[in-house]
C-alpha cells in the first residue's frame, strides 16, 4: 500500500525522523487560509496525490499570507494529477533549503536483501538520475539481519558524496528511517528531497512510504491508513469480501483460480479480443484454490454489479479442488444471486473435470455456455461481449 | 533422477498436525510421498494418525531429523510463525525447506533468507508461497495435485501454481521429470536459474519448460542463463501483457514498477536467447510437444 506525503511524514515524525515545523491536512482552501495563518509564516501548499511529478503539474505552489494560501489551495483542489485528482492539500510552513539531498530504503528483489539509495544530489527525477548521472547515486546493500547502525548509516552518507560536515547529523537521520522501514514493514522509504538547512539541521521536507499488505497482522494502525474514498468503489466492495480483485478497463468480467492462471486468463481473453473490435478484460479476480459456492457467488456479484461488463468468463483448473466441487458451487451461485443478466461463459479443466461439466449441462443454467478450452472460452466470451451481451 | 526431490527423500511437515498440514500431509502419504513425521512445538511425542499411517510427531526440526534421518521439510505454520520455523529448519541443517506459507512479511522472509545465506546455503528454500515441488511417481513435498500426470522427460519451474498444473494437465501424456513451484512473493529461495541448472544436469530431463509472470527482473536473468549455460530446449510462457503499471495481480511479487518487471521485456529476453514463447499456455503446450519429439527423434 501506497502512502501519501502527510501519512509518510507522519511515520516519520513517529520513528523521530525531523519533518520541519509542522504541517496540516486539508481539503478545502478556507481550511488552508485557517492553517496558513496560524504558522504566520510562508507556507508551501502540496496536493496529495500518490503519484510522481507533482511540482510540474501545478500541485506545488508557494503562498506568502493566508490570503494566497487561500487562493492556492483553490487552484491546487480539483486538479487533475495523471489521472488522480487532488482532494487533499498539505500546508505546511516553507524551509528556508541550503541543499537537496536524496535517500531511499527499499527492497531489492534481484539481490533478495533490502538496499540504501543516496545522492548528494536531490531534487531531480531519481529515475531520471540513475540514467544520467548513476555515479551520483549510492546503491548500497543492507542485510535484513544486521540492519543499519550510524557506523553503516555514516559509510552510506559518505559513498553518496554528503559533504563532510553534515555525515554525522545525516547519519542520525538515517538510522531513523531504517528505524521507520523496519519497524513499519515497509517496501520502500524515500525522501526526495532529504534537506540541509541554513543551520546545518538535516529535514525530511517529502516522504514517500510503500507497506507490505502481508504484514498487517502486526499493524493494525496500518489499516487506518487506507484512504476508502479514493478506492474504486468495485474494488472496496471485492476487498470486504476479502476477494482478490482488480478494476481494468474492459468489458469481460473474469473469474479464476489462482493468480497465475488469471493474469493467463487477462491476456487470452485479450488476443481473442483483438477479433473483436480491440474487447479486453473488466477485471482481475482470483477467487484462489478453495473456490466455495459463497466464494464464488460473491465473486459474480461483484463482477455482474460492473457496469462495463458485457460477459463473464469463468476459468477455473480443479487441482486441489475438483471441478465437482467448483461446477456445484457455480449452480449454488446462481441460486444465491436469483437472475444472471448477463451471458457467463465456463471453462472447467483438471481434476474431475468430465464430472464437473456434466454438472454444469445438467444444471442448464440460462444464460450459461460450457466450453472445453481455455482458448475458446476466451474467445466465446469476447465475442459475446463485442456482441453488447 | 529429476531434480530436487527423489523416492529416496524423507519429508517431515512443519506444521502438519494444523488442518492444511493433515489435509496436504494425506495426500502427499496418497502419492507415495515417504513423509516420516511432523513438526509441532509443544507436541512432541505424540502420533497422529493421517491418512492410515501413524505419524510421529516432534518439538523441533533437530529432533525429528534425529529419529527420522529426514533431509526434506514442507513449511505450512501460519505466516506469523513462518520465519522462526524456516529459521529451525536451517539451524537443524536440513538439505530442502519448501515453504508453502502465503502472506509471510517480506521483512520476514528477506531475513531467513540472510540467515540462511549467512548459515552458508546449506539448505535449499524453495517458495515461499510456492505450491511445491513433485517428481511424479517418486515423490512430492507440497500442495501439487499428483494425479494430474506421470513421470516423464519434461522439467517445469514455474511462479504460478495454478499455470503449474495446467500446463502439467496439457502435457499430461508425456509425463514430468519434475516440477518446480518458486513462488511469487517479491523474495524466494530458488529461482529460475536454479531450477534450470538442474534440469540442465538431470539425465531424465529433455526439455524445460519455464513460466514467468511480471514483476522483478528474474526471467531476463534466467534468459542470459539459458544463453549461456542451458544446451536443452527451452519452452517459455509469461502472464500478464495485460496488467496494469502499479497494481499487484494477486501474487505479492506481481508487479509492474514504471517500465520494469513488464511482461513484454521478459518475453522479448527469453526469445532472444532462443527460447520458444507461446502466447497462451496451450499455444505453449503445443511448443514443447513439438519440441520434445523433435528432441526424440533426432
Amino acid at each position: 500500500m501506497d502512502l501519501y506525503e502527510y501519512q509518510a511524514k507522519d511515520l516519520f515524525a513517529a520513528h523521530g525522523v525531523p519533518v520541519g515545523p509542522g504541517q496540516r491536512v486539508v481539503s478545502e482552501a478556507g481550511a488552508a487560509r485557517d492553517a496558513a495563518a496560524e504558522f504566520g509564516v510562508p507556507v508551501v501548499i502540496k496536493a496529495q496525490v500518490k503519484v510522481g511529478g507533482r511540482g510540474k503539474a501545478g500541485g506545488v505552489k508557494l503562498a506568502t499570507d493566508a490570503d494566497e494560501a487561500f487562493a492556492k489551495a483553490g487552484e491546487i483542489l480539483g486538479l487533475d494529477i495523471k489521472g488522480h485528482t487532488v482532494r487533499r492539500v498539505l500546508v505546511t510552513p516553507a524551509s528556508e533549503i541550503a541543499e537537496e539531498y536524496y535517500f531511499s530504503f527499499l527492497l531489492d528483489r534481484t539481490n533478495r536483501t533490502f538496499l540504501a539509495m543516496a545522492s548528494a544530489e536531490g531534487g531531480m527525477e531519481i529515475e531520471l538520475l540513475a540514467v544520467e548521472r548513476p555515479e551520483a547515486l549510492a546503491k548500497v546493500p543492507v542485510d535484513a539481519n544486521d540492519g543499519v547502525d550510524l557506523a553503516t548509516a555514516k559509510e552510506i552518507v559518505t559513498a553518496a558524496n554528503f559533504p563532510a560536515e553534515i555525515r554525522d547529523a545525516a547519519a542520525e537521520v538515517v538510522v531513523k528511517l531504517w528505524d521507520t522501514f523496519v519497524a513499519e514493514d515497509a517496501t520502500l522509504v524515500e525522501v526526495n528531497p532529504l534537506v540541509r538547512d541554513p543551520a546545518d539541521h538535516i529535514l525530511a521536507l517529502d516522504g514517500k512510504v510503500t507497506l507490505d499488505e502481508s504484514a498487517g497482522f502486526r499493524h493494525p494502525g496500518h489499516a487506518d491508513l487506507v484512504d476508502a474514498e479514493a478506492e474504486d468503489p468495485l474494488e472496496a466492495a471485492a476487498k470486504a469480501k476479502d476477494l482478490n480483485y482488480v478494476k481494468l478497463d474492459g468489458q469481460v468480467g473474469v473469474i479464476g483460480n489462482g493468480a497465475g492462471l488469471v493474469m493467463s486468463t487477462l491476456d487470452v481473453v485479450a488476443y481473442a479480443g483483438e477479433e473483436f473490435g480491440g474487447v479486453k478484460p473488466a477485471n482481475f479476480l482470483d477467487i484462489g484454490g478453495g473456490a466455495s459456492a459463497q466464494v464464488m457467488a460473491d465473486g459474480l456479484e461483484i463482477i455482474l454489479s460492473d457496469p462495463d461488463v458485457r460477459s463473464v468468463f469463468v476459468n477455473v483448473f480443479g487441482g486441489i479442488t475438483a471441478c465437482d466441487a467448483v461446477a456445484n458451487g457455480i449452480v449454488q451461485a446462481f441460486e444465491l444471486l436469483g437472475s444472471v443478466s448477463k451471458p457467463v461463459v465456463v471453462r472447467l479443466d483438471g481434476n474431475n473435470a468430465a464430472e464437473g461439466r456434466r454438472i454444469l449441462d445438467d444444471a442448464a443454467l440460462p444464460g450459461l455456455r460450457r466450453l472445453d478450452t481455455m482458448d475458446n472460452a476466451a474467445r466465446t466470451a469476447a465475442e459475446l461481449a463485442s456482441k453488447g451481451a | 533422477m529429476a531434480i530436487f526431490l527423489t523416492e529416496d527423500s524423507k519429508i517431515i511437515v512443519q506444521g502438519m498436525t494444523g488442518a492444511e498440514g493433515r489435509k496436504h500431509t494425506a495426500r502427499m502419504l496418497a502419492a507415495g510421498t515417504n513423509v516420516v513425521g511432523g513438526v509441532t512445538p509443544g507436541k512432541g511425542g505424540q502420533t497422529v494418525e493421517i491418512g492410515g499411517e501413524l505419524l510421529p510427531v516432534f518439538d523441533s526440526v533437530e529432533v525429528a531429523i534425529d529419529n527420522t534421518g529426514a533431509d526434506t521439510t514442507v513449511v505450512f505454520v501460519p505466516p506469523k510463525f513462518a520465519k522462526g520455523a524456516v529459521i529451525e529448519a536451517v539451524d537443524a541443517g536440513i538439505g530442502l525447506a519448501v515453504v508453502i506459507t502465503e502472506g509471510i512479511p517480506v521483512h520476514d522472509t528477506a531475513s531467513f533468507w540472510a540467515y540462511a545465506c549467512a548459515s552458508g546455503n546449506k539448505t535449499r528454500i524453495i517458495g515461499p508461497n510456492c505450491p511445491g515441488v513433485i517428481s511424479p511417481g517418486k515423490s512430492n513435498a507440497g500442495i501439487i495435485p499428483a494425479d494430474i500426470t506421470s513421470a516423464g522427460r519434461i522439467g517445469l519451474v514455474s511462479k504460478s501454481g495454478t499455470l503449474t498444473y495446467q500446463l502439467m494437465y496439457e502435457l499430461r501424456d508425456l509425463g514430468f521429470s519434475t516440477a518446480v513451484g518458486i513462488g511469487g512473493d517479491p523474495i524466494i529461495g530458488t529461482t529460475h536459474i536454479d531450477a534450470l541448472a538442474a534440469f540442465e544436469a538431470d539425465p531424465e530431463t529433455e526439455l524445460i519448460v519455464m513460466i514467468g509472470e511480471i514483476g522483478g527482473d528474474a526471467e531476463e536473468r534466467a534468459a542470459a542463463f539459458i544463453k549461456d549455460h542451458v544446451t536443452k530446449p527451452v519452452v517459455g510462457y509469461v502472464a500478464g501483457f495485460t496488467a496494469p503499471e502499479g497494481k499487484t495481480m494477486g501474487h505479492a511479487g506481481a508487479i509492474v514498477s514504471g517500465s520494469s518487471g513488464t511482461a513484454a521485456a521478459k518475453k522479448e529476453a527469453l526469445e532472444a536467447a532462443g527460447v520458444r514463447v507461446g502466447k497462451t499456455p496451450s499455444e505453449t503446450a503445443e511448443l514443447a510437444r513439438a519440441s520434445l519429439v523433435q528432441t526424440v527423434s533426432s
